[in-house]
Formats: structure tokens, C-alpha cells, sequence
């Protein structure tokens, strides 16, 4: 928890540089942006339709950053214009699979040829689609080009259920897919020997980790074993993720909003249905205060039970999105500060900065699917734990504390 | 940024759907099979660690006895020497005694024969001096009996001087 405050204060530390080194440049010179990418992580540069796709003022760094931390439809590593002044794109498009008022329609993401802004119309099974800020729409029937109003809203477009493969759907997949070829194979190697070999020992350590400091302390010796199956994927599937988002592809999964709150759902859900007679009776008519007292507490706990994994979701969340944040302003600083630094200094501070700051989100990933996982197993333990009515009022102290915690 | 604008439904429905296949599956080949491998590990360690601390206290025990053993057969020993020695004594003092007895009654024995001897010299010597002197007076008396009145007399000189045993 120490650890996380200094991390706060250490990002408004950074962002309060950031935006005195974004304001003293106001330069126009371009760079090929292919070069920040040889700089640092999440630079996937994209083009967007004015600029020629370069990134370089403050405004454009602000909107590339909020661009990056959207989930998006192609998986870009970089774009360049060449020298007949066309926009190349590396990387390679993604399935879109939505729902429509025609029924399920899938197509390539190709097809809207890096557009984000609502101009080029993909006609599908009769039904049309632009793609706005990462979000797909469907054109309202009659309507043949996307009219926006002055807040970038469609006005005669609606959303639809889209259950595209993103890159977030990827990277969920990888991540997925990893955990299953990791510890299968730790599964695996316990057929030849009570010890595993190669890079299994290295998970051993982990899993028994999870289970003895997390599950057991906090759910108990004799019911942890029924959660250890969602904690495990749980943590495992975080902290894969939170480490994918750290890589050069630039992921952000669990920066996600709907994904923190699908996982704190589960959270919810598995509290709610596991919980015993104790827990309820405590949520809506705590023993041993008076009766008084057990009325205004009823809505506290009511309340509680929804607090608990918003905290969850929330948290999460922002770390990791202020964690990208983070790490892309100060890859920027290489930009916005080269009238000040110079070139090669600025660079050099950028470097530097992101570097420090990296090391820091490599903690934050962990950190991040370690607290989860643990407040998770803590709030499972909560409502799965058995007490005699002498101590029953400490466990409902301990609640309240947790959730001012982290 | 306005998370609700971010929200994006088919995302989310997504993410649940894989995370619902992935704990499954993960249970499935993963974690059940590892935990139950590390539980059966851990318990093979404590069962080897128990029966390690019984070898011991076994060793123990018989080290114990061991000890035990020895200290009775120490025992034992010494009980027989001691008795050997008594037994010694004993046979030392009741040979002496018989050897005594032996000997006070040869001595006995020797006295009385001597004693038995020496009546039957004196016997023997009463009657040898007794035929010498029956000799003696038969000579005295030839010699002495031509005169019969010095016979007389001679014989009561020689009764005089005879004192009898």
C-alpha cells in the first residue's frame, strides 16, 4: 500500500513535469513518427486523417494518448509516409463481428482503412457502418454519410453489440492462450516428477504463492480450495496482461473499463452466491449492536456489497491507465522538449524518465493483479467465513477498513 | 473521458465469455492437476519428515535399551563373581574345618593305640619279669634247697624285696 502512494505521488510528480516541458514547445517541425517507436513502448503511431498522421503537438500527443488507451479494431505497430507522401501502416486488421439490425455481420477492419472519424462507410448485408473513436456505429436507415454534432456525436447514427476480435479481444486471447501452454505444462510436468523442470519451476513458486498468501490466509484453510480455480485465472490472466500492456504492441486490456468491471462482476457474483447465513445476517441485521443501530447499518452494508468490488474495478482501471498515460507523455517529452533540450536531450530525458517510469509499471503490473487477487479472496473469506457471535463484530470492523485500504 | 462513453458492452461480453472458458479449461488442466500435485508433494515431505523423527525416536529406543541391557548384564556379571568368591571362601573354611577333624581324630586314634600299646608292653614286661623271676627262683631255689633251712630263708629275704605291681 506504501508502495502505491508513492506511486501517486511520483505520477502527479511526472505529469506536472510532463505538462511544463508540453507547454514550453510549440513547434511545428516534423519527425517521422516511425522514429518513436524505435524510442519506446506504445508508440503505435496511427494515422489520423489530418497531420498526415504525424504526432507532435501537445493537442496531437493528447489525442494520440487518448486514442491508445481506447480499445481499437487493428493491431498497428507503426505508420510512416513514404516518399510519394501516402500513409503506410504496419501491423495487420482485425476481424468485426457485430450485431446489427440485420443480424450478425462480420467483416475486416481493413475495410475502414484506418479511418476513426465516422468518413468512410462500410456497406455489409445491406446495413452500413462507420467506425468513430474506436466505436462502431450503424447509419440509420436513409442516412448515407455520418453527420456529427459538435461534441464528435453521431446524430444520425446509432451503436451496435460489437464482439469484434479487437486487440484487446487478442490480447485477452494471447494472454489466454499463454496461461493455458504455461501452466498446462507445469500440470503437465508433474506426471514425470513430484518437481518440475525448465521454466515450471519458475511458476511453481508463483502458483504456491497465490494459494498460501493470498487464499489461504484470507478465505481459510478448509474452503479455499474451491476458489483457488478463479483467484489463479484470476491473477495469472491480470498480471499476463498488465506485462502484455507493457510491450512494444501496446496493449491495454486491463485499462479497459469493461474489462475491470467484467472481473469485478465475477468478484461480486462469486461473494454473493458463496456467502453464508453469517454474511447476510450481518449485511441486514448485525448482531450484537442495537436495534437502532442495526437499521442504520442495513444501507451501509447494502451499499457495501456494491462498494466492494467497485473499488475493485476502479482501481485497477486507473492504474493502469495512468500507468500508460504515464509512459506515453514521457516518451513525448522527447517530442514537446526539443526546442528547449535539443534533440539528443531530449531524447536523453525521455529516455531516462521512461525508463524509471517503466520500472515502476513492471512493480504496478504485478502489484495490481496481486491486490485484486487478494482483496477478491479477502472478500470471498468475508462471506464464507464462520463466527461465533463473540468476535462477530471485529470481522465486520475488519470490512469496513478494507475497503479505505488501497 | 467519459467512462460510460467507454464502455463498450460487446467488450465486456467478451472478456466474460473468455474468462469463463479460460477458468473452466484452466481448472480443468491446469490448477486441478497442480495443486493436487503440490498437495500430494507436501504431504509426501511431511509423511517422510514424521517417519524420519519416528526412525529417530526408534533409535532412540533401542539405544536405550541397549544401554539398559548392558547395564543388566553388568549386573549379572558382577552377582556371579561376587557369588564365585563367597562360594570360594565358604569351600576354603569348610575344607579347613573337615581337615581339622580329620586330624584330631587321627591324633586320637594314635594316642589311643599308643596308650594300648604301652599296656600291652606292660603286660608283656610283667610277665617276662615274672618268668625271670620264676627262672631266677627256680635257680635260687635248686642252688638254695640243699639246706632246707636257708631255702626258707631266702625265700622270705626274696618276698621281702619283691614289691608287685
Amino acid at each position: 500500500m506504501i508502495a502505491q502512494q508513492l506511486r501517486k505521488c511520483l505520477v502527479t510528480l511526472v505529469f506536472s513535469l510532463v505538462s511544463i516541458a508540453m507547454f514550453s514547445s510549440n513547434e511545428n517541425t516534423t519527425l517521422p513518427a516511425q522514429h518513436a517507436n524505435e524510442h519506446g513502448q506504445h508508440n503505435t503511431t496511427e494515422s489520423h486523417s489530418s497531420g498526415g498522421g504525424l504526432i507532435d503537438t501537445k493537442p496531437e500527443i493528447d489525442a494520440y494518448k487518448k486514442h491508445h488507451l481506447a480499445d481499437s479494431h487493428d493491431f498497428s505497430l507503426f505508420s510512416y509516409t513514404d516518399s510519394h507522401g501516402k500513409r503506410k501502416h504496419v501491423g495487420f486488421s482485425l476481424p468485426v463481428i457485430v450485431w446489427s439490425s440485420k443480424g450478425l455481420v462480420t467483416f475486416m477492419s481493413s475495410e475502414f482503412h484506418h479511418n476513426d472519424d465516422g468518413s468512410v462507410i462500410v456497406t455489409k448485408n445491406g446495413a452500413k457502418f462507420a467506425k468513430i473513436h474506436s466505436k462502431i456505429y450503424e447509419l440509420d436507415a436513409g442516412a448515407t454519410a455520418v453527420k456529427l454534432d459538435n461534441d464528435h456525436h453521431a446524430t444520425n447514427a446509432h451503436k451496435v453489440w460489437d464482439f469484434s476480435i479487437t486487440k484487446s479481444v487478442l490480447g485477452m486471447l494471447i494472454a489466454g492462450l499463454l496461461m493455458l501452454l504455461l501452466f498446462g505444462g507445469l500440470a503437465k510436468g508433474y506426471k514425470k516428477g513430484p518437481i518440475p523442470t525448465g521454466f515450471s519451476r519458475v511458476l511453481e513458486p508463483l502458483v504456491i504463492y497465490v494459494r498460501d498468501e493470498i487464499a489461504r490466509p484470507n478465505i481459510g484453510e478448509k474452503k479455499y480450495r474451491k476458489y483457488m480455480g478463479f483467484l489463479l485465472t484470476v491473477f495469472f490472466f491480470i498480471w499476463i496482461l498488465n506485462l502484455l500492456g507493457l510491450t512494444p504492441f501496446g496493449f491495454n486490456v486491463t485499462g479497459n473499463i469493461a474489462v475491470t468491471v467484467c472481473l469485478a462482476i465475477f468478484t461480486f457474483l462469486i461473494t454473493t452466491f458463496t456467502a453464508n447465513k453469517d454474511y447476510w445476517k450481518h449485511i441486514f441485521w448485525m448482531p450484537g449492536v442495537p436495534v437502532p443501530m442495526k437499521i442504520v447499518l442495513m444501507p451501509i452494508e447494502i451499499l457495501g456489497m456494491f462498494t466492494k468490488p467497485f473499488s475493485l474495478l476502479i482501481r485497477l482501471f486507473a492504474n493502469i491507465t495512468a500507468g500508460h498515460a504515464v509512459v506515453m507523455g514521457l516518451i513525448a517529452v522527447a517530442y514537446t522538449a526539443r526546442e528547449t533540450l535539443g534533440l539528443a536531450g531530449g531524447f536523453g530525458v525521455s529516455t531516462l524518465l521512461t525508463l524509471f517510469i517503466s520500472l515502476i509499471e513492471l512493480l504496478v503490473a504485478f502489484l495490481q493483479a496481486f491486490i485484486f487477487t487478494m482483496l477478491s479472496s479477502l472478500f470471498i473469506g468475508m462471506a464464507v467465513e464462520e463466527h461465533d457471535h463473540d468476535h462477530a463484530h471485529d470481522a465486520e470492523v475488519h470490512g469496513a477498513e478494507d475497503n479505505s485500504i488501497v | 473521458m467519459n467512462l460510460l462513453n467507454d464502455f463498450s458492452p460487446g467488450l465486456f461480453v467478451m472478456q466474460a465469455v473468455i474468462l469463463l472458458i479460460l477458468i473452466v479449461l484452466m481448472r480443468k488442466f491446469a490448477w486441478k492437476p497442480i495443486l493436487d500435485s503440490l498437495n500430494d508433494r507436501e504431504d509426501g515431505i511431511q509423511n517422510a519428515l514424521d517417519a524420519a523423527e519416528n526412525a529417530k525416536k526408534e533409535l532412540q529406543n533401542l539405544q536405550a535399551d541397549n544401554e539398559r541391557i548392558l547395564n543388566e548384564a553388568r549386573a549379572e556379571r558382577d552377582g556371579m563373581l561376587k557369588e564365585a568368591r563367597e562360594l570360594k571362601t565358604s569351600m576354603i573354611a569348610t575344607a579347613k574345618e573337615e581337615a581339622q577333624a580329620e586330624a584330631d581324630k587321627v591324633i586320637k586314634q594314635a594316642q589311643e593305640a599308643i596308650k594300648a600299646e604301652k599296656k600291652a608292653a606292660v603286660a608283656d614286661l610283667k610277665n617276662q619279669v615274672a618268668g625271670i623271676s620264676v627262672e631266677i627262683a627256680e635257680k635260687v631255689v635248686k642252688n638254695e634247697l640243699a639246706d632246707k633251712n636257708k631255702q626258707l630263708e631266702l625265700v622270705s629275704s626274696l618276698l621281702k624285696d619283691v614289691t608287685l605291681n
